[in-house]
């Protein structure tokens, strides 16, 4: 019966034949004609790990690190591995107690699963790091310090210039084209920010084997695709730490600014904005805290003013006026105006003065800041003869104003410059109709008040420009890149001259003259220095916030020496009164610490002391911080109570977590509540201050 | 010393190399998959403490079975056959006592130093040589269909045994006695029926209750059609083919019902469905509820990882392979039980198509050649048994890598002598020598 079957035989070589020729061509498909799955396959397997290189150092221009790296530790922890450390001696190390520990471990195993290091412990203080690093062979493998460089700015100073780094947000991943990624730091502000190409070096990629858990096991193919990273490249400034430091310290307690810069090269040697604050605060553990108290603090302390704070210059204006009525030849440096008090062709008082002959010629009428004199001579400018139409003359007028460097950013190698305000016939055109305003109607300019805006950094530019004799490099902050080379064009255009008016020598030497007599025996008598001619003008600059007139901000513009001119500077107190009070000795002081390298004198050095000491906190910034603080101190009880809460339901669920020896994986956690952040828009501050419409000023 | 010397007469040396050739592909694909760059190699095949030590200990319990196996006289396994295949349903009823809970299937007898033995395995052996001793009878009119069901009580009573273990793949395999038995002399009809069943089983599942109906019912014309003139002489035809299209829709009932929703467990079931590309929906209230509860508290688990990881796995490896130890799945652990039953991956990530198509052809030859040794036995007893053999290694092949490779519901089954493992490399190797010893002696009749 059997041997019947024979045949059979055959067809089972034939099913398990066709069997085999079906899997084969499954096989084909999945390894041959199918390119996914390698892809997939390397997409879990293969970590692409971004290695950050060290961030360039920044350099003053005595070649002070003033922005340098620094490491610090986090501890990192494996819940897994837990079992049998003794986690009630690293408890006491930390100061923390079993509860918050319990909690930390559990928040770790949500976000990173029990098998992955999460940070258990971020930044640790020197101290908690020396007790650590004794003790770690108690706590390993479970617990382990990873490095993290931070930055760190050894002099505390110069906050708004050097700026900071920060997480990037989704903006800057979109801007950015996503060359960032998620969790990356890059410069968010300063020269963090401007140079970030230059200090962040250039990224290295580790591919790094991982396993289904997500731990790393080694690198991928012996690192054959692994790129290096290379380090950032550092920047060297024309900053004076030490004048800065010393500026910072002088506008203490005041809200306002300084800028000085060299005139020869346009390089910044300082610029300092009222209130400031530890660069130091943002880095680090408690970065986002102090954040958002810089951030909501009405003072505004992370508005860098020497570029962002737009005022009417004033008084300090009055030289550029000057030179441009002496450049239409409008006027001779003999040029004289009868004043008495009063400003009669308008019909207004314009000027507080009545000792006679004190405009009798240009350098006088700068050295003693006689209004009526620069009224009339805008008035000149703009109703010029050659012209015969007011917005002529104001168009030619504002011309020359661009050529200052007013009215437009100077192009600074800062983020956020501002550009100020030169008004011109369109402004008036809109707010008067056409051919319903004359010079009259605008003399106030003539005297840097009214729709006239421009930065502290403008006007020093402008110093410059008067101290070179009619040109200037863009103010800017970087000397030279470390390893330049042709391709950093960043710097090119620092190194162009600009000169955009050809105004003859005769005519600065005249207003330079008088800006030399402000000091010698004009205004600003106490701004002297021994053994350096200086140069100067005073300002007093009325100002209005939400149409209630302020205290008058006190302004100050000086160079030195007359010849051949080191420095330039622009000191700005935001509502101190007058120019010489305040301005004009911050100044002094400062232009001798850079010329001389120290402040001679117990006398000179008692009124740094005095300077520094004193608070000029404008009225309205101290009515808002009470506003904010009642405020804040309503928001913190309520906050408090539900924290308390929140907290006792928190210990109840993390004991019930954690005591269920979590084996089975994964486990079962409560959801995380969200943290409710305060909104921080109903407390902005309002960065930009309002000005009032004014064309009678009445100085 | 007579028998020393006759040890290797006789013997089949081209199954003998195949089957140390499997043997030592399953030894490095075992070593590939737990080897990590750093490892120390020696100290660990000594230690016994990785499984690719524990391997190479295997394989030597499993020569040294295969010596005795030699050693033994034919006659032994047709006189003991009926003895040791109750011995072996005794030990499966034994385990429902003492058995040993292992991967959730309580088939499992714990011989002690961390060593398991899995009866079922074992009474695969058992139930071939049974199975040859009742069709060898001289007794035994395989065509009586009295004959038939005995044969089938033989060889499904493990199966029943083994699904009441919650071992469904193995219980599997003993279906492949039907191709043994086919080759015997067993009517057609019952491979056609099992395979129609087969077919209308995964129709039923591939289609909606509605397509599926209206299938049914243009078949029913088609039928109608082409058998007119016997319905025409016979009415009784068309009342049978009405019938057997209402069986037929009736058994979509079935499968959705009660196959899905009472005979497997919901995890099975979803394995099943997947493969098709259908998510499973149960329809049992008391089903609905733990599914929600589980969605409900997140744990509920992704009973498609383990094919995802295999196919990644297999897919990644492309024409040449990855390179030995160089697979990043396999070296990442991402292929649930990679050493036992998704061993194929690892050989099919690390060497590629090349490797796998090896593999393949490996089993191929081994199987034609154990039925090349099948059809050249004089006895029935050694050809039934020979069948066995190969129709069991079959199945094994065909069922584990069509799993790994997404064209079958993954089920708990071994690579042959690939996988790791005591219980299956021994068993195999008893099944293998056995034979080899049959056909060493195949001109002597056995009973």
């Amino acid at each position: 019966m059997a041997e019947f079957n024979q045949t059979r035989q055959t067809t089972i070589r034939i099913i398990i034949a066709a069997v085999f020729a079906i899997i084969l061509i499954r096989l084909m498909t999945l390894q041959l004609f199918s390119s996914k799955y390698a892809k997939l396959a390397n997409d879990q397997a293969i970590l692409r790990k971004v290695v950050y290189p060290s961030r360039g150092i920044i350099f003053d221009r005595k070649g002070k690190a003033i922005l340098d790296n620094i490491t610090m530790y986090d501890l990192m922890v494996t819940p897994s591995q837990l079992k049998g450390v003794d986690t009630f001696a690293l408890c006491r190390i930390l100061d923390v107690d079993t509860a918050e520990f319990k909690k930390r471990i559990l928040t770790s195993i949500i976000k990173n699963s029990r098998n992955r290091p999460s940070v258990f412990e971020p930044l640790l203080s020197a101290e908690k790091y020396a007790k650590i690093n004794e003790n770690l062979f108690r706590f390993q493998p479970a617990f382990f310090l990873q490095e993290r460089p931070i930055r760190s700015y050894p002099f505390k100073a110069a906050a708004h210039i050097l700026g900071y780094v920060g997480e990037v947000d989704s903006f800057m991943l979109k801007r950015s084209n996503f060359f960032y990624q998620m969790g990356d730091f890059a410069g968010r502000s300063g020269l963090e920010n401007f140079y970030e190409k230059v200090l962040m070096g250039q990224r290295g990629i580790q591919y790094i084997l991982r396993d289904n858990f997500n731990r790393p096991i080694g690198p991928y193919e012996k690192g054959e695709f692994d790129t290096a990273s290379v380090a950032g490249r550092h920047l060297n400034t024309y900053i004076d730490i030490e004048v800065q430091q010393l500026a910072e310290k002088l506008m203490n307690g005041k809200v306002g600014s300084v800028v000085a810069i060299e005139p020869q090269t346009g390089g910044i040697i300082a610029m300092t904005s009222g209130p400031t604050y530890d660069p130091n605060e943002l880095t680090g553990s408690e970065s986002r805290k102090n954040f958002s108290r810089l951030f909501l603090d009405p003072a505004s302390p992370l508005l860098n003013r020497g570029m962002q704070g737009v005022y009417p210059p004033g008084s300090t204006f009055k030289p550029l006026g000057a030179l441009v009525a002496l450049d239409e030849g409008l006027i001779t440096p003999d040029f004289g105006y009868g004043c008495f008090g009063r400003y009669s062709p308008c019909g207004r008082p314009a000027c507080t003065h009545s000792n006679a002959g004190h405009a009798a010629n240009l350098s006088l009428s700068i050295a003693n800041s006689c209004n009526s004199y620069y009224a009339h001579v805008f008035r000149m400018a703009i109703d010029n003869p050659s012209y015969n139409n007011v917005e002529k003359g104001l168009l030619k007028w504002k011309s020359y104003m661009t050529g200052f460097g007013l009215g437009h950013k100077l192009g600074i190698d800062l983020p956020g410059e501002y550009a100020g305000f030169i008004p011109d016939t369109a402004r008036f055109n809109k707010e008067f109709r056409r051919g319903g305003w004359s010079s009259c109607t605008i003399a106030s300019l003539g005297i840097g008040q009214g729709e006239i805006q421009a930065t502290p950094l403008q006007m020093a530019n402008a110093i410059c420009l008067i101290a070179n004799r009619g040109w200037y490099y863009t103010p800017h902050f970087v000397k030279n890149i470390e390893g330049e080379t042709a391709e950093d064009t960043l710097l090119k255009k620092y190194r162009e001259k600009i000169s955009p008016l050809r105004i003859p020598n005769d005519y600065y030497q005249a207003v330079i003259d008088g800006m030399e007599m402000v000091v010698t025996n004009g205004t600003a008598r106490n701004a002297q220095i021994d053994g350096f001619a200086v140069c100067a003008k005073t300002g007093t600059v009325e100002n209005y916030f939400r149409k209630k007139k302020q205290q008058n901000h006190s302004f100050f513009v000086a160079f030195a020496p007359k010849e051949n001119p080191k420095i330039a500077i622009c000191v700005v107190v935001e509502n101190a009164g007058y120019g010489a009070t305040w301005a004009a000795p911050i100044a002094s002081l400062l232009m001798e610490k850079y010329l001389t390298d120290s402040i001679a004198g117990p006398k000179r050095k008692a009124e740094i002391e005095r300077i520094s000491n004193v608070t000029i906190i404008p009225a309205r910034i101290k009515h808002e911080r009470y506003v904010r603080d009642s405020i804040k101190q309503v928001k913190d009880s309520l906050l408090r109570m539900r924290l308390e809460r929140e907290q006792k339901a928190r210990i109840d669920s993390t004991d019930l977590a954690v005591s269920t020896d979590i084996s089975d994986y994964p486990v079962n956690v409560p959801e995380r509540k969200k943290e409710e952040t305060i909104s921080s828009a109903a407390v902005l501050p309002n960065h930009r201050y309002q000005f009032k419409k004014i064309h009678q000023p009445n100085i | 010393m007579e028998k020393q010397a006759g040890i290797g007469k006789g013997i089949d040396t081209v199954t003998l190399l195949l089957y140390y050739a499997l043997v030592l592909v399953g030894f490095i694909a075992i070593f590939s998959v737990e080897f990590r760059a750093g490892d120390s190699f020696f100290q660990s095949l000594l230690e016994l403490k990785k499984n690719y030590s524990k391997q190479v200990l295997f394989i030597g319990i499993s020569s040294l079975v295969a010596v005795l196996i030699l050693l033994t006289d034919s006659k032994f396994f047709t006189t003991t056959a009926n003895l040791l295949y109750m011995a072996g349903i005794l030990l499966m009823l034994l385990t429902f006592v003492i058995g040993k809970n292992i991967g959730g299937s309580k088939s499992w007898i714990a011989l002690g130093g961390g060593f398991n033995l899995q009866a079922a395995e074992l009474c695969k052996i058992f139930t071939a040589l049974a199975l040859a001793k009742y069709l060898s009878r001289q007794e035994t009119e395989f065509y009586k269909i009295r004959s038939q069901l005995i044969a089938f009580a033989v060889t499904l009573t493990p199966a029943v045994l083994s699904i009441a273990q919650k071992e469904t793949g193995l219980a599997l395999v003993y279906l492949s006695f039907f191709l043994v038995m086919y080759r015997e002399g067993l009517p057609v009809i019952y491979l056609i029926a099992g395979f129609s069943i087969i077919i209308l089983f995964i129709t039923a599942i591939v289609l909606s209750f509605e397509i599926y109906s209206i299938m049914m019912g243009i078949g029913l014309l088609i039928a109608v059609y082409f058998l007119w003139r016997k319905v025409k002489r016979n009415f009784s035809i068309l009342l049978l083919l009405v019938l057997i299209a209402g069986g037929c829709i009736l058994f979509k009932y079935f499968v959705d019902y009660v196959v899905f929703d009472k005979i497997l467990k919901p995890y099975q079931s979803e394995r099943v469905l997947s493969m098709f590309g259908k998510s499973y929906t149960p329809k049992d209230s008391e089903r609905i509820a733990q599914l929600e509860n589980e969605m409900a508290s997140g744990k509920k688990k992704d009973y498609s990882y383990n094919v995802k990881q295999s196919k990644i796995a297999i897919g990644s490896g492309g024409l040449l392979g990855k390179g030995f130890l160089q697979g990043v799945t396999t070296q990442g652990d991402f292929v649930p039980a990679q050493h036992t039953d998704f061993i194929f991956t690892a050989i099919a990530e690390s060497f590629g198509f090349w490797g796998s198509a090896l593999l393949l052809g490996l089993y191929f030859l081994l199987l034609f050649r154990l039925i090349t040794l099948a059809e050249r036995q004089r006895s029935t007893f050694s050809r039934v048994y020979a069948y066995s053999v190969a129709a069991i290694l079959f199945f094994h092949v065909f069922i584990n890598i069509c799993m790994t490779i997404g064209l079958m519901p993954v089920i708990g089954i071994t690579l042959p002598l690939l996988s790791y493992g005591g219980s299956s490399l021994i068993t195999f190797t008893a099944l293998i020598f056995i034979m080899i010893r049959l056909d060493a002696d195949r001109q002597m009749v056995l009973r």
